[in-house]
């Protein structure tokens, strides 16, 4: 028990040594064969279903930057919004430009995160149930700003035809190949290796001392000041490094639909951000996947139920704030998790 | 040159003067305590000494330094450290994380440095570690510093405060009411504590309402009352001031523990 604490320490985390790395890097590169491995073998003649969990590895991407904002004690219901932003960063520039989504991608994220430090630099001073207002206020003003952005974001009727990333050539080898609507598993890679990055990113980020310093802000805000820490600072740092994730997600999913309309994302998707970290656990770095994961899968494999999602995710929502506050991942790994005593 | 002047400071809040123009000053290596009565603007004048809350008017000099309309995180950096009236610690970390993590200000690493755990990141931090132990063995917590925080018993949170306090390095520490809610034999170790804190040649700062701790302790007494400081002076001298005497001392009140 003692050495699982020791592992979420700064300084331990910092040596990097035996122990940290065997059975996370272990359960990392599990993560990555079945991934690249796995399921390309077994699912690939089944475009349907990659194309699920190419949903899936991206949706949880964005949900990985709400959990970095859960880290600092926000509840962020703007995570949409900032998507929305990226995805029409991408669409613009792709199609007014001609500039590649290579270049969109990363610069898409970029956009965000300016725009949510902008943002967030006043807003991160509001707290718990009003910062999350505040926050869903803000995916609805960015939605209703698409749909009146005139020539720029050509209102309702949204921008379509957007072109699918071309290949690259390095060296004059082909090292990725032209991406096509007709075949979905280019896209499911590029999703996935979004996810892998996504997931060291912000595994090392959480486990350094930037990670401590978050949650320091959660615990306390006036004990943090109190030391010296610049709590606005590390705020705006988090929510904007959240804001990065939902931009280069937003517009993957342009490049993968060719489309984005203001509606592309609403409250509900911001809402159903949030539900993937709840299920799957705050506490835990997978714990959005598995929520994502979850919940995206059984309702493309429950067609009959679609109709209610709203209802089930809602009901789902309160039952896991009921009981299962630190999410499904709990149950299974409570006992390796030396600091958690709920009833303490 | 005195470590702290708070110059005829003031804070309003709407119609009620909380603190009225008070002024005292504190010489290094002193123990300094504020009491008086509740109510009397002894933590509305910790916070503005840390600068947590702006004053109406007034000033405070730390260092020959004016600290007034600084955020208090900087205030912190430069030596000002303050601690909490309740147990204000990080409740999810264990002791030693909590004081490792309150090493913040001592850090050399950039941001990009400790997320890719550079060089000097790593140093910082195993030094973190070292000087952390140091601290809480210092303080008699070393024997509980792999404990989840939140379940540490009551004595020992406070005396964990002050270590988190004492990880920023500070010249001149606030402490508020470090013994409150102690019995005898827990205020005896505390007091020890903080003469050791002075000994280590840091100014200490105290608000604090255990009147015979405060008598034992402190090199000067500044007392409140109804936001006025109505006395300042060493310990024997406020025992006989009589407006401090009609005040709060010569009450029959229980709170007074004698």
């Amino acid at each position: 028990m003692d050495q699982a604490t020791d592992n979420r320490c700064p300084a331990t985390a910092g040596e990097a040594g035996g122990s940290l790395f065997s059975w996370q890097a272990l359960g990392f590169t599990g993560f990555l064969l079945l991934v690249f491995v796995g399921v390309p073998v077994t699912f690939g003649r089944l475009p349907y279903f990659i194309t699920v969990l190419t949903n899936a590895a991206v949706l949880s991407f964005i949900s990985l930057g709400v959990w970095i904002t859960f880290s600092i004690g926000r509840m962020n219901l703007a995570q949409g919004a900032f998507a929305l932003v990226g995805g029409y960063v991408t669409a613009i520039l792709a199609t007014r430009y001609g500039i590649s989504f290579w270049v969109c991608l990363p610069l898409s994220g970029l956009v965000s995160a300016v725009l949510g430090a902008l943002i967030g630099w006043p807003m991160l001073r509001l707290k718990g149930v009003y910062f999350a207002m505040t926050t869903l206020s803000l995916t609805e003003a960015i939605r209703l700003l698409a749909l009146n952005g005139g020539d720029v974001t050509k209102g309702a009727t949204g921008i379509v035809n957007v072109p699918p990333p071309g290949t690259i050539w390095i060296f004059g080898r082909m090292v990725v190949p032209p991406f096509s609507s007709a075949d979905p598993m280019p896209y499911y890679f590029l999703a996935a290796g979004m996810l892998a990055l996504g997931l060291v990113a912000v595994w090392r980020l959480s486990n350094s001392r930037l990670g401590w310093v978050f949650r320091s802000l959660r615990q306390n805000e006036d004990l943090a000041t109190s030391i010296g820490i610049n709590v606005a600072k590390y705020r705006v740092m988090a929510f904007s490094l959240c804001c990065f994730m939902a931009g280069t997600g937003g517009a993957f999913f342009v490049a993968f639909q060719q489309n984005i309309y203001p509606s592309t994302y609403t409250v509900a998707d911001s809402v159903n951000f949030l539900l993937y970290c709840f299920l799957g656990g705050l506490d835990y770095l997978f714990g959005p996947i598995v929520g994502a994961f979850l919940l995206v899968i059984s309702f493309e494999l429950l067609h009959a139920i679609q109709d209610y999602q709203a209802l089930i995710y809602g009901a789902l929502m309160i039952f896991c704030m009921l009981c299962l506050p630190n999410g499904i991942l709990s149950l299974r790994l409570r006992r390796f998790d030396g600091r958690r005593n709920p009833k303490a | 040159m005195p470590i702290l002047e708070v110059q005829g400071i003031t804070k309003r809040y709407g119609g009620l003067i909380a603190v009225n123009n008070v002024s005292f000053s504190v010489e290094k290596g002193e123990i300094v305590a504020v009491i008086g009565p509740n109510g009397a603007g002894k933590s509305t004048l910790f916070k503005l000494v840390s600068s947590f809350v702006p004053p109406t008017s007034g000033k405070v000099v730390y260092n020959g330094q004016t600290i007034t309309g600084l955020p208090p995180h900087e205030v912190a950096r430069r030596g000002l450290v303050r601690t909490f009236q309740e147990t204000t610690i990080f409740k999810e970390m264990t002791a030693l994380q909590n004081v490792i993590v309150a090493h913040h200000l001592r850090c050399s690493a950039s941001s990009l440095g400790i997320y890719f755990a550079s060089p000097k990141a790593r140093a910082d931090e195993v030094s973190f570690r070292d000087r952390a132990t140091e601290i809480l063995d210092y303080l008699g917590l070393g024997a509980v510093k792999r404990l989840q925080a939140r379940n540490l018993p009551h004595g020992h949170l406070r005396a964990l405060g002050i270590a988190i306090a004492m990880a920023a390095e500070p010249k001149l520490l606030l402490l508020d009411e470090p013994f409150a809610g102690m019995n005898l034999e827990e205020t005896d170790a505390a007091v020890e504590m903080v003469r050791g804190i002075r000994e280590r040649g840091v100014t200490v700062v105290l608000v604090e309402h255990d009147m015979s701790a405060v008598m034992r302790i402190s090199d000067k007494i500044i007392v409140l009352n109804f936001g006025l400081k109505i006395a300042e002076g060493a310990p024997a001298e406020i025992q006989r001031n009589d407006a401090v005497v009609e005040a709060y001392l010569g009450r029959p009140d229980d709170e007074l523990g004698h």
